[in-house]
């Protein structure tokens, strides 16, 4: 299968909750330094409930799409749902088998969010971080 | 100011026909297109062949078994290093050593020539050109001492800005490290005058050959450059092997870069002494296959004639400018094909670097998308990564068809509601 399908290119083109908020629980940003990618993922979080995200930045297809495909499965989410969020679930979420540095594209979105919502570092399944 | 050494009395047209078929990756119909020998090329069938040899017939530790296959092996060896003397015209085939990688190369300069001639206060000039490998040595280097690094920058069109360097070199100047050839846009550097603009200062020059040496013609003689580094597996040989070359008195005061067997004449418990250049900078068993491979790759290059891969990467380069220019929304970056090697870089408007290389590998097109271990020269450029095609003798008209092909449909697919 192909990376470049209808749906990838769809969240690419029309990419869900794009944008920032003005007043979030949680922002923050990060880069891949392999390709220079960044995105910012922005959260309103009430009791423990992710109400409100938005993502912006730029990247490849994959790492834009990755982002807007995760706010899409977060919003309305407890904190602990997305702390269980795995590397698994993001290739779910994608569907179609990436090499190795497309996978980090791919997981930059993740990698922001559990930074940011958890203070979590390293690439999510990653042990050496 | 481009100096280009073509020997037009050995030129002939390259055979490339005949040249594919002693390449297996390139058996299937349509064959791959391979665009990405700049970051490592393909290994024809007499390099196999060589290494196999050796696996199969000889192979043994060299400079120490007192048997004929262990003395078959020694014997390969040196005769690898006589065929990379020959190529860069070196004075003496000891001149060379046998190193990893052009990386291994420079540290080694870095660490040894560094430590004995470079103190607190001394600058080392480098360029907005360079590949990571020779910079964050210099960078560890100056971190050490104390001393300082002075960059030349590139002018407008990509090319080295030569007048900087006559107001950066002082008495302070020790050394100059610069590439020949860049990874990137393919600018080829005006080595004979900074050469000799550093001598007359009195600094030392050490040459990045890491995308000189496999494509064109060399001579250290000729250029007076006091160290050149480049790789085997950028020029038809394996991975694993790389080459220092380096004036013989320099090689001779340096002091030893890793200590180990092979490296020395006699060893007491706190004191030893070392054996003579080149074996004193190669300590341990040395990539013996990967010597072996990288000699064949030396006869398999000449034997085609550096002239002649020169002048057939020159033909593909400016039918490669003129192809991507139709491309609607790129800029290709550096200077005009005539003042680069086989190098292109470029970018599509609106479309990620990433999404270009993705794209293109699905037609079987195999180029390079990224930084290219070159950060500064991206943020100079003012783009955070490149697509990046290059060139070399198994390299087609087609190929470049194919990357166009290739390229006129990413910008469909990638482009179509973003107007
Ligand atoms: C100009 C230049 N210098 C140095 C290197 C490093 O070569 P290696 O990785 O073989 O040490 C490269 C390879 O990408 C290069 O293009």
């Amino acid at each position: 299968m192909n990376i470049y399908q209808e749906e990838l290119l769809d969240h690419y083109e029309n990419p869900s909750n794009y944008g920032v908020l003005s007043n979030p629980d949680v922002s923050h940003e990060e880069d891949n330094p392999l390709c220079g990618d960044k995105i910012r993922i922005d959260l309103i979080v009430e009791d423990n409930i992710i109400k409100e995200v938005r993502f912006c930045g730029h990247g490849c297809t994959i790492s834009l799409a990755a982002a807007s495909m995760l706010t899409e499965k977060i919003e309305g989410k407890s904190l602990e749902e997305v702390k269980k969020l795995s590397r698994d679930d993001i290739m779910d979420m994608i569907g179609i088998p990436l090499g190795p540095v497309r996978v980090k594209c791919a997981l930059l979105a993740l990698k922001v969010l559990k930074t940011g919502a958890y203070g979590i570092k390293g690439w999510p399944g990653e042990e050496d971080g | 100011m481009t100096q280009k050494t073509i020997h037009t009395s050995d030129f002939r047209p390259l055979d490339v026909k005949a040249i594919r078929e002693d390449f297996p990756i390139f058996a299937d119909t349509p064959p791959l297109a391979f665009l990405d020998s700049a970051a490592s090329t393909q290994t024809p069938r007499p390099v196999v062949e060589a290494m196999d040899a050796y696996y199969d017939t000889y192979r043994s530790n060299i400079h120490r078994g007192i048997y004929r296959i262990s003395e078959e092996a020694t014997k390969q060896y040196e005769i690898a290093r006589q065929k990379v003397a020959q190529l860069i015209n070196a004075p003496r085939t000891s001149q060379i050593v046998f190193t990893r990688n052009t990386t291994e190369s420079i540290n080694l300069v870095a660490y040894s020539w560094g430590s004995m001639n470079i103190q607190q206060g001394d600058e080392i000039i480098l360029t907005d050109l360079e590949h990571h490998s020779n910079l964050v040595p210099w960078q560890l280097l100056a971190q050490r001492t104390g001393a300082t690094l002075r960059f030349l920058e590139i002018t407008d069109e990509g090319l080295l800005d030569f007048t900087q360097l006559r107001d950066v070199l002082s008495e302070k100047t020790k050394l100059v490290a610069i590439t020949h050839v860049s990874n990137v846009i393919g600018t080829i550097n005006p080595i004979q005058s900074v050469i000799d603009a550093a001598h007359t200062a009195g600094a030392k020059v050490i040459v990045d050959a890491a995308q000189s040496v496999p494509h064109f013609h060399v001579d250290v003689q000729q250029l007076g450059c006091d160290f050149l580094a480049f790789s085997g597996h950028k020029m038809c040989g394996p991975t694993g092997v790389g080459v220092l070359y380096g004036k013989l008195e320099l090689l001779e005061e340096m002091p030893p870069f890793l200590g180990g067997g092979s490296m020395i004449r006699s060893v007491e418990r706190d004191v030893s002494t070392y054996a003579d250049v080149p074996a004193k900078f190669e300590a341990g068993t040395p990539s013996i296959a990967e010597a072996i491979g990288l000699g064949a790759a030396v006869d398999y290059i000449t034997q085609a004639g550096l002239a002649s891969i020169h002048v057939h990467e020159q033909e593909l380069l400016k039918y490669a400018h003129e192809r991507l220019q139709e491309i609607e929304g790129i800029t290709i970056y550096g200077p005009a094909p005539h003042q680069k090697a086989g190098v292109i870089s470029f970018n599509i408007e609106g479309v990620h670097p990433h999404d270009v290389a993705g794209i293109l590998d699905t037609h079987n097109v195999a180029i390079r998308a990224g930084h290219h271990c070159a950060q500064p020269l991206m943020k100079k450029l003012d783009v955070i990564a490149t697509v990046r095609a290059s060139f070399y003798l198994y390299n087609t008209y087609d190929d470049i068809d194919r990357l166009y092909e290739g390229l006129q449909k990413t910008q469909t697919l990638m482009t179509r509601r973003n107007k």
